[in-house]
């Protein structure tokens, strides 16, 4: 059955479906994956719509060997993506490096659960933030996105696959339950204006090409397998060639490329918006479907006189740090509510090196967090002495 | 919490009634056919059929910001096991709607609004209970003002299996018939006692 891959006009869909229906506007035509609540919706329709256009949908026998298998799609040519949840991403961390060191374009969407371990399969939780940042080991720079409606689910894949096609590196998005199953408006636009980026390929005869040799902003081209250049791929580190290099100066080449080529180009993937900031002297900092109930709290806290602002990450990795330095010393206090007992405003503390209180409105999972909580944290930060 | 133009609605029973469909052709209509804003989630258990599940729509001309419904306007209980854990949540001067032989109300707040509604036989009689819930959108489309009543039978016509189009529309007008009696009563009622 033949079918469009841009499902142009408005739908009413959950983040899950809209996830999918925005890897597919990207180019997206592979996906391997294990189901698991509350991620599952994403497998099930994209084993729907991929035959449809042409892709190709795998279910494979667990986390590690689909994030093994969207890697290899991605060196095949493929633009390629897998969905889970916390379980899910704990086992597909090795790999997560492995996409990593070999600098292959890909896309995770982890629609967050309450945990740890089982937890709680169909409640929401954001405890996987740090996981995201650190959870494969050795140094690196990582691109998470955080949709807080089934629009951004689909504005903000298409954006993960541009990002990881740029800069050619697994780009998460991390979403949570109440995003993945909300249902709301989707506006799907016509496809010619979609902006899709695609990875660069050499410009150069298989003779000259190194695949790991960087072009201008940092990042090296990348052939298909197939098309006629010579690769080696792999996780041991390396050099231009892509060969196995054992030396402190290969790890040092290495090691600058995969975190400079984000790290250099900072301007091109943060992403933040701000609402009644100007004024604010409490800033709540917020991300995914916190930053729903922090709006509603900021707009509460407005209309009860109170001098909040928002500023709603888009892009939590790599965390925007000049614009959260700058804000520590317009602010009297940076409040961050997250669905986990406390990790990205970690983060606000380390930037506001004690410029501003940083408060934290936490839950453990289970449910989102109430704007009136935020509403007595904005009240209550205001009237501590400075 | 973020301005007066927000409606708010609960619909509970268990899994297999069709209470997350009911909430999903509320937001459709509002979302697609009337252009406004709406937010519908769920929650439900592990179970696929027998839990209990709830479905939460949220109606508003503005963007809406916070998308759990805390204190409901309206509740629409399907089940007993749904009103025993809703009935605190709704509003006082709020609507309460329930199946007439599903659930035993009690311990109800005077300012509500109460409205029993026999959804589940009147589905039976147009030949599968299944259809229970149509039933209970077409007498919300009669007694709430939270989306244009065409709307809503276009979403649910939309949202239905073609083949059961028909019998769904037949659902859907016996609740808003019933629904549009009451409200001719209350009418009379109210002209006879001025």
């Amino acid at each position: 059955m033949a079918g469009k891959a841009v499902l142009t006009g408005t739908h009413f869909m959950n983040g899950d479906e809209a996830c999918c229906e925005g890897a597919l506007a990207a180019g997206c035509r592979f996906f391997g994956g294990y189901p698991i609540t509350p991620a599952t919706e994403v497998a099930e329709r994209m084993s729907k719509r991929l035959p449809q256009v042409g892709g190709v949908f795998i279910q494979m026998e667990d986390e590690i060997a689909s994030m093994a298998a969207i890697l290899g799609a991605s060196w095949g040519g493929r633009k390629s993506m897998t969905s889970t949840s916390g379980p899910g991403f704990s086992l597909m961390m090795e790999n997560i490096g492995l996409g990593l060191c070999t600098e292959t374009p890909c896309v995770i969407c982890n629609v967050q659960r309450a945990g740890p371990s089982t937890g709680l399969p169909t409640l929401v939780g954001q405890g996987d933030m740090m996981q995201a940042r650190w959870g494969s080991h050795g140094p690196y720079e990582i691109i998470a996105l955080c949709p807080a409606s089934p629009q951004e689910m689909f504005d903000f894949t298409i954006r993960a696959f541009n990002l990881s096609e740029q800069f050619r590196l697994p780009v998460l998005i991390m979403a949570d339950e109440v995003v993945g199953h909300m249902n709301e408006r989707v506006v799907i636009p016509p496809a010619d204006q979609i902006e899709v980026i695609d990875r660069a390929k050499p410009s150069v005869s298989p003779a000259e090409y190194l695949p790991y040799r960087p072009g201008p902003d940092g990042v090296a081209p990348m052939a298909n397998f197939g098309d006629g250049y010579f690769m080696h791929v792999t996780g041991l580190t390396h050099d231009q060639r892509g060969y196995p290099t054992m030396t402190p100066a290969a790890q040092v080449e290495m090691t600058e490329r995969i975190v400079g080529k984000i790290r250099n180009n900072l301007d091109r993937i943060l992403d933040y918006e701000t609402l009644l900031l100007d004024d604010a002297q409490v800033a709540v900092v917020a991300y995914g479907i916190s930053a729903r109930s922090a709006r509603g709290a900021v707009l509460a806290a407005r209309e009860a006189g109170l001098k909040a602002g928002l500023v709603k990450l888009n892009v939590a990795w790599p965390f925007p740090e000049q614009f959260i330095r700058e804000l520590s010393h317009q602010v009297k206090c940076m409040i961050m509510p997250e669905i986990n007992l406390g990790q990205m405003v970690l983060e606000l503390e380390r930037l506001a090196q004690g410029r501003c209180a940083v408060r934290l409105v936490a839950h453990p999972g289970g449910t989102i967090i109430s704007p009136r909580r935020i509403v007595e944290a904005i009240g209550q930060a205001l009237k501590e002495r400075p | 919490m973020t301005g007066n133009a927000q409606r708010e609605l609960v619909i509970t029973g268990f899994g297999g009634q069709g209470i997350i469909l009911t909430g999903n052709i509320l937001g459709k209509a509002a979302t697609i056919h009337d252009g406004r804003h709406a937010t519908m989630t769920q929650s439900y258990g592990p179970e696929a059929r027998g839990g209990a599940c709830s479905s939460q729509v949220i109606v508003s001309d503005g963007e809406i910001a916070f998308p759990y419904v805390e204190s409901p306007q309206v509740l629409v209980c399907m089940s007993q096991e749904g009103f025993e854990n809703n009935r605190s949540t709704l509003i006082p001067g709020g609507m309460l709607i329930w199946d007439a032989d599903l659930v035993e109300t009690h311990d109800l707040d005077p300012s509500w609004s109460l409205h029993e509604v026999p959804a589940t036989r009147f589905a039976e009689e147009l030949g599968n209970k299944m259809m229970a819930n149509i039933v209970m959108l077409g007498f919300l489309s009669a007694l709430t003002d939270l989306v244009d009543p065409e709307s809503l039978k276009k979403a649910m016509l939309g949202s239905v299996p073609p083949q059961t189009k028909e019998k769904n529309e037949a659902a859907f007008a016996r609740g808003r018939e019933y629904g549009l009696a009451i409200l001719k009563g209350k009418a009379e009622r109210g002209a006879a006692a001025s």
